[in-house]
C-alpha cells in the first residue's frame, strides 16, 4: 500500500450509545447498548474499505453515523478535513453531497410509488438547481452508467429484479458524484450469479469515477475481493485492521483467525485440507458485553488478563492494527 | 447397494392468476444409503419446491405435483394416504428449514416441541420424551439442556434455534434429513458450528443428508455428490470432485466464476453470468439457460438436452455442446 496516499475520512474514537429505556410511561434510561465504541480508522482517497463482522458488531451502526444518520454519543468524523460531528445542519447538507449510501434491501429502499426517472433525479432536486431538461439528460447518462436502459426512466421499481434495483439504487447514489459510496451489505439480498455483476459494476465504476468506498457485508469472501483494506469489528469494537491480503494471511486476533476460516472454500480439496476454527458458544449481548475483551467469552486462548483489562488497540506492523492481549 | 431414495420424472407445479408456474419440471436421481447430497442453485430453481414435494408439503392448489414418482424404501411416497404420508414426515424423512425464528412455534417451549414428536411418533410417555428431548438438546450442543427444555423460542439466539430445529428433526432418528438452506440465516462463525454438527451427526447415526443452498462453498466441504438445479431441471449431477474441479455444464461454470477464490490476485474481475433466469410461467422451449449462455447455438433454443453421461462415472450434464466446450478448454 502507497503511504503517501490522501486520508479522505478519518473516524477518532467514535462511540454511538443507544438509550434503552424501561418503564412504559417513566421511560427512565437505565442501561445502553454500546453500539459502536471507541473506532477509530482512515480511509485513503481512492480505496476500498471493507468493514466486516458479525449480526449486531456495529458495523451499520459506524455507516451511518459516519454520515451523521445518527448523532455519534463522542468522537469525531473528519471528512476531507472537516469535522462533521459539529456541523451547523446547513453545512453538514453541503457534505453529505459528496457522501451517499447504498443500501441493503433493494425492494425497501426504492420508493414504489416514484418512477425510476424521478428516484434518480431526487437527490438533483434537493442539491442542484439544474433545470428540467439537463435532469433528464443526467438521469439517462445514470442509468447508462449503471448498465440499465435508458428508456427505462417512467417504470416502476416493481417492474424491475433485484439486481436491477441495485442497480438503480446505485444510480441514485451516483446522481450527485459523490467521492465517498457507503455500500452498506448491497449484495448480500442478491442471488449468487447477480451478486457478481454487481460487484463487477462497482468495481468498474471505481475506476471510471475514482470513487472511495466503505463496503459493510458479512460475506468475508467478497469483501476481500473488493476491499484493498479491511476492517475486522465484534460487539461495537475494532478488533483487527489489515491489509486485505495480510489480514487473510496473516491474521493476528483469534477472532479474525476463526472468521477466516470459517468462510467457505468453493474448492473440495482446498476445503477439506484447511484447519477449521470452530468458535464455541454465540455472540454476547450488547446489552451486556463482558468484562475486559470483549470476545473472551469464545476466545480459545484467553486468559485472567483478558478477563480484567481490555486490550489496547495497537499497531503491531505498520498498518497493521490489533485489540489482543497476546497478538 | 439399493438406493435409500429413487426419484422419476418429478414434475410440480402451481397454477396462479398470471398462469401455470413450472416450478420443478421432471427430475430423476437417486440417493444412496448414508450420502451427503447437496441440491445447488439460485433462487426460483425449483430446489426448495422439490423437497417440500418429496414432503409433499405443497398447497395442493395452488400447487400440483403433476408427475412423477419418489419411490422411499420401496413404497411410492407420492402415492400414499395422507395417514401413511404423516407417519413418513418427522419420523423416516425429517427437514430443517432456513428460517429458524419462524419454524418455532412462539406460544410453546421449546421442549414440548421437541418431545410432541417423539410422544406422536415413537409412542413414548410424556417423561420419556423430555429425557429424550434432553438428551438430543444434549447431542446438538445446547449447554444445561435441561434448564433449556422450559425455555420460549425466543429465549434462545439464532444459531441454538437452529440447533433446536436439527434436534427436532433427529428426534426419530430419520433415514433421510432434508436441510433447506439451514445456515443461511445465521452468521459465518454460527454458520461453521451448525454445518460441524450436521457431519459429526451424519457419520456417528449413519443417515443420509440433502443440503440445499445456493451457496457453493458450503457444500464444497461437506457433501459426497451435487445436484446443480436451473430452472427446474437437473441440469449436472456428479461427485463433488468432479463437479468443482471437470465442470461441464456452463451454468455452473458461471456460478463458480462469481465467486472469488481465496488465491486470486488483486484486481481479478468476477466472471458474472449476464442476463438473469428464465420466467418460469413461460420457459424457453429449449435449453432453459439459452438466452444467458455464451457457447448457445441454433439447436440449443430448440430441443431441451437431457441429462447425459460425462466423462466420469456418475457424472451427467444436461448441455447439448459440453463435448465441444470441454475441447476449446475452459473452464
Amino acid at each position: 500500500m502507497n503511504m503517501e496516499k490522501k486520508v479522505l475520512l478519518q473516524v477518532k474514537n467514535l462511540k454511538k450509545y443507544f438509550p434503552v429505556s424501561k418503564g412504559l410511561f417513566t421511560n427512565r434510561q437505565v442501561r445502553f447498548v454500546k453500539a459502536v465504541d471507541n473506532v477509530s480508522f482512515d480511509v485513503y482517497d481512492g480505496e476500498t474499505l471493507g468493514l466486516v463482522g458479525e449480526t449486531g458488531c456495529g458495523k451499520t451502526t459506524v455507516a451511518r453515523t459516519i454520515l451523521q444518520l445518527y448523532h455519534p454519543t463522542s468522537g469525531q468524523i473528519i471528512f476531507d478535513g472537516v469535522d462533521l460531528t459539529s456541523l451547523p445542519e446547513s453545512d453538514l447538507r453541503k457534505m453529505r453531497r459528496r457522501m451517499q449510501m447504498i443500501f441493503q434491501d433493494p425492494y425497501a429502499s426504492l420508493n414504489p410509488r416514484m418512477t425510476v426517472g424521478s428516484i434518480i433525479s431526487a437527490p438533483l432536486d434537493v442539491h442542484t438547481d439544474l433545470n428540467r431538461s439537463e435532469k433528464q439528460e443526467k438521469v439517462q447518462d445514470l442509468l447508462k452508467l449503471v448498465g440499465l436502459n435508458p428508456d427505462f426512466v417512467n417504470r416502476y421499481p416493481h417492474e424491475f429484479s433485484g439486481g436491477q434495483r441495485q442497480r438503480i439504487g446505485i444510480a441514485r447514489a451516483l446522481a450527485l458524484s459523490p467521492d465517498l459510496v457507503l455500500c452498506d451489505e448491497p449484495i448480500s439480498s442478491l442471488d449468487v450469479s447477480i451478486q457478481a455483476q454487481v460487484v463487477n459494476l462497482l468495481e468498474e465504476l471505481q475506476d471510471r469515477l475514482g470513487l472511495t468506498y466503505i463496503f459493510v457485508a458479512h460475506d468475508l469472501s467478497m469483501v476481500r475481493h473488493i476491499s484493498d483494506r479491511m476492517v475486522v469489528m465484534y460487539l461495537g469494537k475494532v478488533m483487527e485492521l489489515a491489509d486485505r491480503n495480510e489480514i487473510y494471511l496473516n491474521p493476528r486476533h483469534p477472532y479474525t483467525k476463526a472468521l477466516m476460516s470459517a468462510v467457505p472454500i468453493p474448492n473440495p480439496r482446498k476445503a477439506r485440507d484447511r484447519q477449521r476454527i470452530i468458535l464455541q458458544g454465540d455472540i454476547p449481548s450488547p446489552l451486556n458485553p463482558p468484562q475486559g475483551c470483549n470476545f473472551n467469552t469464545r476466545c480459545p486462548l484467553a486468559q485472567d488478563i483478558c478477563f480484567k483489562e481490555d486490550p489496547e488497540y495497537r499497531e503491531i506492523e505498520p498498518n497493521h492494527f490489533v485489540a489482543c492481549h497476546f497478538a | 447397494m439399493k438406493p435409500l431414495m429413487e426419484i422419476k420424472n418429478l414434475t410440480t407445479r402451481f397454477h396462479t392468476q398470471d398462469g401455470t408456474v413450472n416450478a420443478v419440471n421432471g427430475i430423476s436421481y437417486s440417493l444412496d444409503q448414508g450420502e451427503i447430497l447437496g441440491v445447488v442453485g439460485e433462487s426460483g430453481c425449483g430446489k426448495s419446491v422439490h423437497a417440500l414435494s418429496i414432503m409433499r408439503l405443497i398447497q395442493i392448489p395452488p400447487g400440483e405435483i403433476a408427475a412423477g414418482e419418489v419411490i422411499f424404501d420401496d413404497r411410492d411416497l407420492l402415492k400414499l394416504s395422507d395417514k401413511d404420508m404423516r407417519s413418513v414426515r418427522g419420523h423416516e424423512i425429517a427437514m430443517v428449514f432456513q428460517d429458524p425464528m419462524s419454524s418455532l412455534n412462539p406460544v410453546y417451549t421449546v421442549g414440548f416441541q421437541i418431545s410432541e414428536a417423539l410422544i406422536l411418533h415413537k409412542n413414548m410417555n410424556k417423561r420419556q420424551a423430555k429425557e429424550r428431548t434432553i438428551e438430543l438438546l444434549n447431542l446438538v450442543g445446547i449447554p444445561e439442556a435441561r434448564k433449556r427444555f422450559d425455555n420460549f423460542p425466543h429465549q434462545f439466539s439464532g444459531g441454538m434455534r437452529q440447533r433446536a430445529m436439527i434436534a427436532m428433526a433427529l428426534s426419530c432418528e430419520p433415514k433421510l434429513l432434508i436441510a433447506d438452506e439451514p445456515t443461511t440465516a445465521l452468521d459465518v462463525t454460527i454458520q461453521a458450528q451448525i454445518i460441524n454438527l450436521v457431519i459429526k451427526l451424519q457419520q456417528e447415526l449413519g443417515m443420509s443428508v440433502m443440503w440445499i443452498t445456493h451457496d457453493l462453498g458450503i457444500v464444497a466441504e461437506m457433501v459426497h455428490r451435487i445436484n446443480v438445479m436451473y430452472a427446474g431441471s437437473i441440469i449436472e449431477r456428479g461427485f463433488v470432485d468432479d463437479i468443482y474441479n471437470h465442470t461441464l455444464h456452463p451454468y455452473t461454470m458461471g456460478l463458480l466464476g462469481s465467486l472469488p477464490s481465496i488465491d486470486e490476485a488483486p484486481g481479478t474481475k468476477l466472471i458474472s453470468i449476464p442476463g438473469l433466469p428464465p420466467d418460469l410461467v413461460d420457459l424457453p422451449s429449449g435449453c432453459p439457460f439459452f438466452a444467458r449462455c455464451t457457447y448457445r447455438e441454433e439447436r440449443c433454443a430448440k430441443e431441451q438436452p437431457v441429462l447425459e453421461n460425462g466423462l466420469e462415472e456418475g457424472h451427467s450434464v444436461a448441455c447439448w455442446r459440453w463435448r465441444e466446450i470441454q475441447k476449446m478448454g475452459v473452464s
